[in-house]
C-alpha cells in the first residue's frame, strides 16, 4: 500500500456523477488504484465512492481539492491506511480436475473462502478480506490454472479507536 | 391557492427573468423550438446571433464588461456543440456564464436521434458544473442552482440541457426562494480568509525587502480594485498586473509595473523573478506568467489569496495559502497590516517603507534602461504598436477593448493603458482565436455608454467575422480595428525565431479578403489605412460613427514581432527584449 491513499468520498446519487468523478481524475492526469461505489449510509440521496489513489500522480491534497470542486461531491474524507479497517472480495474460476481439486479446496479453507460453484474440470471459489489477504491467495492461486479472476476493488472505514474517529479525517464535510 | 401552470418552456424563461436576465444570445433550432415562442411574449432581449460560438463569446464579452453572468441559448447536436469553445474558455478565464441548451426528447436520449449529442458528457470538464433536466418542474430550480454556480465561488460556465418533451411539458410554477431549496448539498463556496493566516501575511509583508504584489484575474472577478489600490498604496508595494488583470490596478498609477508574462515589461518579469516576496492575489502561476516554474521567482516567499482552494498550491506551495475571495481577504490585510505588532508596515503616512528604497530604486532603473519599445517608422508598412498608440490617444480614457489572440492582442495589452477596471476583454487561458469580434459585440451590450474597440488580427478577424452581421442588425455600434499584416503573425513569429525562418502554413494575404468591402457587405463602415499617416484620420473617422459597427482594415509591418518575449519552456531570466536594447543588457 505504499504510494496509495484512501479517500472515501460522500457524493449526491445523480445520474452522471460516476463520470464526472472518473472524467476529473483523467483529465486532471491522476491515477485510480481502484474504486469501488454503492448506495450509502440509508439515505438513497448519497452514494459513497472509496477511490483509492496512487499518490505517486499528483499530491494528494491536489486530488482531493480538485474532487471538492464537483458539484455533486458533499464531503471527502481521508482514511489513512494504517488507521481503516479495509476489505475487498475476489471470485475466480480455477481450472481443477480430480486431481486438483482437493488442493484447492483446501487452499480456500485455509484461507477462510467459500467454493461458490463446482463443474467437472473447474471450480468457482471466493474470498472477502483484507486486500493483502487477497494478495496472498491471489499469489497462491497462481499456482494452478487460473481462468478467470476479478477483485471488486476495496471498501474502507476507519478503524475504532479509543479516542474515536481518529482516522476519520473530514477534509470537508458538508 | 392554485399554482400557475406553466408549460417548461414558459417556465425557462420566466427562471431567467426571475434572475433578472435583460438579454441573451442565441439561435434557434428543432429541439430549442418551445423555448423560443415565450421569448416573443418577455421583457429579455434576444440577439440573433449567425454562429453560435458568436453567441457564447458574446455572453462572455457581456459578462467581462458587466459582471453580470452571460447568458446564451442553442439549439441541440451542432447548436450546442457550437458554443462548445466558449465554454471551454469561459472556464479557463473564470467567466459566468449559463447556457442553455435544446435536446432530443428524453424517451430520444441515447438513440443517436437526429440533432443528438451528449452534450452534458462532452461539456463535463469545461464547465463548473452541468445538468440535464428531466422533468419540468426541476425548470426553476435549476435555473436558480445554474445561475448561484456560474456566480459565486470561483465564477464559470455552467450548462443547463433542456429536452423538448421537457419544454412542451406543463408544471405549477414556483420559484425557490432559500438555499436548500437549490439542492445542492455539496456546493460551499469560501468567502473570508482565515484571521491566522492573513495575520501570517501581514508579517511577511511587514519583513519584505523586494515585494511584488502579482494580481490577477480574480481581483476584477472579486470587486476588488479599489481594495488592491488601497493595500497598494497602504505598503508602497509595486503592482504587477496579469493578462487577465489589465485594469485591475491602473497603468499611469507609479506603483504599476505593468504586465508579467511571455511578452511582458522587462520590469514587471524581473521584479518578480528578483523577488523576496510575491503576494498573488487572484492570480494562479499560470505557465505564461511563471515560464520554467522550477526557476521561477526563485528567491520569493509567497503569499497566495485566491478563491479556489484547488489553486492554491497547484504550481507553487505558497508559504502562505489563504483560500478566500480577495476583496473580503484584502480588507482583512489592511487591517491586520494596520493592528499588530513588529515592524510597521509602510512609511508614516503610508507609502514604501524606507527599507523598500533600494528595491524601488532597481525597480526604476530597469524601468528606464528596458522600457516596452518598437521602431516608429513614418513609411508604409504601418507600425502595428502605433495603431494601438494611436487609438488609445484618439479614443476616450473609459474605452473598452476587445481582443482576439496572437501578437495584436499582446500590442494591446502592452500598449494601451489601462486605467479602469473592466475595460479590456480577451481570451487568456484558452487562446481563442476569433474571441475578439463576437465579445466586443457583447461587450457593447452590456455597456452601450461606452466606446468599444476590437483589436483584431486579421486570421482572427476571418474566424468571427460574421457576427458583425448581427451587429449591423441589432444596430450595436462596434468598432473593429483589423491590425492587418497579412500573416497568422505569432505562429509567423515563433516559425521565424524557434523554427529557422521556415514558414508553415502562415501566410494569409492582405488583400484576400477585401476586408473594406467585406465590412461593407456586413452592413458596417469599411475604412482602410495603408500608410501611418493615414492611421489617426482613419481612427477619427471610426470614432465618429454612432450607428453603425466600423471595420479599420491597417496594412501593418509583417515583419514586426512581439518583445519582450520569454521563450515557451525557458525560465524568465532567459527573457529576450527587443533588439535595440540587446546590447545594453541582454
Amino acid at each position: 500500500m505504499k504510494g496509495h491513499h484512501i479517500l472515501s468520498v460522500l457524493v449526491e446519487n445523480k445520474a452522471g456523477v460516476l463520470a464526472r468523478v472518473a472524467g476529473l481524475f483523467s483529465r486532471r492526469g491522476f491515477n485510480i488504484y481502484s474504486l469501488a461505489v454503492a448506495p450509502s449510509d440509508g439515505d438513497e440521496r448519497f452514494s459513497r465512492i472509496t477511490i483509492v489513489v496512487d499518490v505517486e500522480s499528483a499530491p494528494l491534497e491536489q486530488v482531493i481539492q480538485q474532487l471538492d470542486k464537483l458539484v455533486n461531491v458533499v464531503a471527502i474524507s481521508q482514511l489513512a491506511p494504517a488507521d481503516a479497517v479495509q476489505r475487498e472480495l475476489l471470485i475466480a474460476t480455477v481450472a481443477a480436475g480430480p486431481t486438483e481439486r482437493s488442493q484447492v479446496i483446501q487452499l480456500v479453507g485455509v484461507f477462510g473462502g467459500e467454493v461458490v460453484d463446482v463443474g467437472s474440470d473447474r471450480l468457482s471459489v471466493m474470498l472477502a478480506g483484507r486486500p493483502e489477504k487477497l494478495d496472498d491467495f491471489e499469489g497462491l492461486l497462481a499456482t494452478y490454472e487460473v481462468m478467470e479472476l476479478q477483485r471488486t476493488g476495496r471498501v474502507a472505514l476507519p478503524k475504532l479507536e479509543r479516542q474515536p474517529n481518529r482516522a476519520l479525517r473530514p477534509v470537508r464535510a458538508g | 391557492m392554485t399554482a400557475q401552470q406553466l408549460t417548461g418552456a414558459q417556465a425557462l424563461i420566466k427562471s431567467l427573468e426571475m434572475q433578472r436576465v435583460e438579454v441573451m444570445f442565441g439561435l434557434p433550432g428543432g429541439a430549442i423550438l418551445p423555448v423560443y415562442d415565450p421569448i416573443l411574449d418577455s421583457s429579455i432581449r434576444h440577439i440573433l446571433v449567425r454562429h453560435e460560438q458568436g453567441a457564447g463569446h458574446m455572453a462572455e464579452g457581456y459578462a467581462m464588461v458587466t459582471g453580470r453572468p452571460g447568458v446564451a441559448m442553442v439549439t441541440s447536436g451542432p447548436g450546442a456543440t457550437n458554443i462548445v469553445t466558449p465554454l471551454s474558455n469561459a472556464y479557463m478565464d473564470s467567466t459566468p456564464l449559463v447556457v442553455v441548451s435544446g435536446q432530443v426528447s428524453t424517451g430520444a436520449i441515447g438513440t443517436d436521434a437526429f440533432q443528438e449529442c451528449d452534450i452534458t458528457g462532452v461539456t463535463m470538464g469545461i464547465t463548473k458544473h452541468n445538468w440535464l433536466i428531466k422533468d419540468a418542474a426541476d425548470i426553476p430550480r435549476t435555473v436558480a442552482a445554474a445561475f448561484h454556480v456560474a456566480t459565486t465561488g470561483r465564477p464559470g460556465p455552467v450548462l443547463i440541457d433542456v429536452p423538448k418533451d421537457v419544454s412542451n411539458a406543463t408544471m405549477d410554477w414556483y420559484w425557490p426562494t432559500t438555499a436548500s431549496d437549490l439542492d445542492l448539498p455539496g456546493y460551499h463556496p469560501m468567502t473570508e480568509g482565515d484571521p491566522v493566516l492573513v495575520g501570517q501575511a501581514a508579517d511577511l509583508i511587514r519583513s519584505a525587502r523586494r515585494p511584488v504584489i502579482y494580481a490577477g484575474g480574480g481581483i476584477l472577478k472579486a470587486r476588488a480594485a479599489d481594495a488592491l489600490r488601497a493595500l497598494a498604496e497602504r505598503t508602497g508595494l509595486p503592482v504587477v498586473t496579469t493578462l487577465m488583470a489589465r485594469g485591475a490596478f491602473p497603468d499611469s498609477h507609479p506603483l504599476c509595473l505593468g504586465m508579467p508574462g511571455m511578452h511582458g515589461n522587462y520590469t514587471a518579469v524581473t521584479a518578480m523573478q528578483r523577488s523576496d516576496l510575491l503576494i498573488a492575489l487572484g492570480s494562479r502561476f499560470d505557465d505564461r506568467v511563471t515560464g520554467h516554474v522550477a526557476s521561477f521567482a526563485p528567491d520569493a516567499k509567497v503569499v497566495h489569496v485566491d478563491i479556489d482552494p484547488a489553486e492554491l498550491g497547484k504550481v507553487r506551495r505558497p508559504d502562505v495559502g489563504i483560500a478566500g475571495d480577495c476583496r473580503l481577504v484584502i480588507e482583512e490585510l489592511l487591517r491586520a497590516l494596520d493592528g499588530g505588532a513588529g515592524l510597521p508596515a509602510a512609511a508614516p503616512g503610508g507609502g514604501p517603507r524606507p527599507e523598500l528604497a533600494p528595491w524601488w530604486d532597481q525597480l526604476h532603473r530597469w524601468q528606464e534602461e528596458f522600457p516596452l519599445h518598437y521602431d516608429p517608422s513614418d513609411e508604409a508598412p504601418i507600425k502595428p504598436q502605433m495603431v494601438v498608440e494611436t487609438l488609445r490617444d484618439l479614443s476616450p480614457a473609459d474605452t473598452i477593448v476587445a481582443a482576439g489572440v496572437g501578437q495584436h492582442q499582446m500590442w494591446a495589452s502592452q500598449y494601451w493603458r489601462f486605467d479602469h477596471p473592466y475595460t479590456w476583454v480577451n481570451s487568456g487561458g484558452a487562446g481563442t482565436m476569433g474571441f475578439s469580434v463576437p465579445a466586443a459585440v457583447g461587450a457593447k451590450v452590456g455597456r452601450p455608454d461606452r466606446t468599444v474597440w476590437g483589436i483584431d488580427g486579421d486570421g482572427c478577424f476571418q474566424m468571427t467575422a460574421q457576427e458583425l452581421v448581427t451587429a449591423t442588425a441589432e444596430k450595436i455600434p462596434v468598432k473593429i480595428a483589423i491590425l492587418n499584416n497579412a500573416y497568422l503573425g505569432m505562429v509567423r513569429q515563433w516559425q521565424e525565431m524557434f523554427y529557422e525562418e521556415r514558414y508553415s502554413e502562415v501566410y494569409l494575404s492582405p488583400d484576400l479578403p477585401d476586408y473594406v468591402k467585406w465590412a461593407e457587405a456586413m452592413g458596417c463602415v469599411g475604412i482602410r489605412a495603408e500608410s501611418p499617416e493615414e492611421v489617426a484620420p482613419a481612427i477619427e473617422k471610426a470614432n465618429s460613427v454612432d450607428d453603425r459597427p466600423v471595420v479599420v482594415d491597417f496594412l501593418t509591418d509583417a515583419f514586426e514581432k512581439v518583445f519582450p518575449m520569454v521563450p515557451a519552456g525557458a525560465s524568465n531570466d532567459a527573457i529576450v527584449v527587443h533588439p535595440s536594447q540587446q546590447e545594453a543588457g541582454r
